[in-house]
């Protein structure tokens, strides 16, 4: 599998969907604590 | 008035820093291959490069020093935005990847950067391992970078602004 970071749009890509996970983790196990 | 200016500096550095940032992944990268193709790759390795990295590193380091300065003076608490505490959490995981992201400049970029420069003494394999080592911890700080600046702008909470989630 080619490495997403060896190109500039899956360096994008992986930096909303890495955005997209951090939100549902803060918003689910973080501020609702 | 203190938090002002720190928070007005903060900004600043950061915009140096993220900036270069993206001009390494964005220009840089890109261009360098295809100067090193017409035997123009000198002007850039020997001159842009080295001064776009001298103001990268210490903007870096900069953001970082008033970032923490901020957390700690606003009443958020440095601790508790490291330690992801109540309406701290958000702009703490904004820290943490900057954190990492200051990390990958001063400990792999800078380091690997130098021998591939010249600016340290480093046989050809080393050159091309530094070179490859630097890349991806350049191409790793870009990815952070979308995920750090938003949840630096939606801790809003800890910044007695509206709340966005």
């Amino acid at each position: 599998m080619k490495n997403p970071l060896d190109s500039i749009v899956g360096t994008i890509i992986s930096g909303f969907v890495l955005t997209a996970i951090l939100y549902v983790f803060i918003v689910n196990f973080l501020l609702k604590v | 008035m203190e938090l002002i200016l720190d928070r007005w500096f903060h900004i600043m550095a950061g915009i140096v820093w993220i900036g270069l940032l993206y001009y390494f992944n964005f220009v840089q990268a890109v261009a360098l291959p295809k100067a090193k193709a017409d035997n123009t790759a000198a002007g850039i390795t020997k001159h842009v490069a080295p001064q776009a990295l001298l103001w990268f590193r210490w903007a870096a380091l900069v953001t970082w020093l008033t970032g923490a300065w901020y957390l700690e003076r606003s009443g958020i608490g440095l601790g508790a935005a490291f330690m992801l505490k109540g309406s701290a959490a958000t702009i703490g995981l904004g820290a943490w990847l900057g954190t990492i992201m200051l990390f990958n400049v001063w400990v792999l970029i800078w380091p690997n950067q130098k021998k591939v420069l010249g600016i340290v003494p480093a046989d050809d394999a080393t050159k091309a391992k530094s070179a490859r080592i630097a890349f991806l911890a350049s191409r790793t700080n870009t990815m952070l970078s979308i995920p750090m600046l938003f949840f630096m702008v939606t801790g809003s909470a800890a910044h007695g602004l509206p709340r966005l989630f």
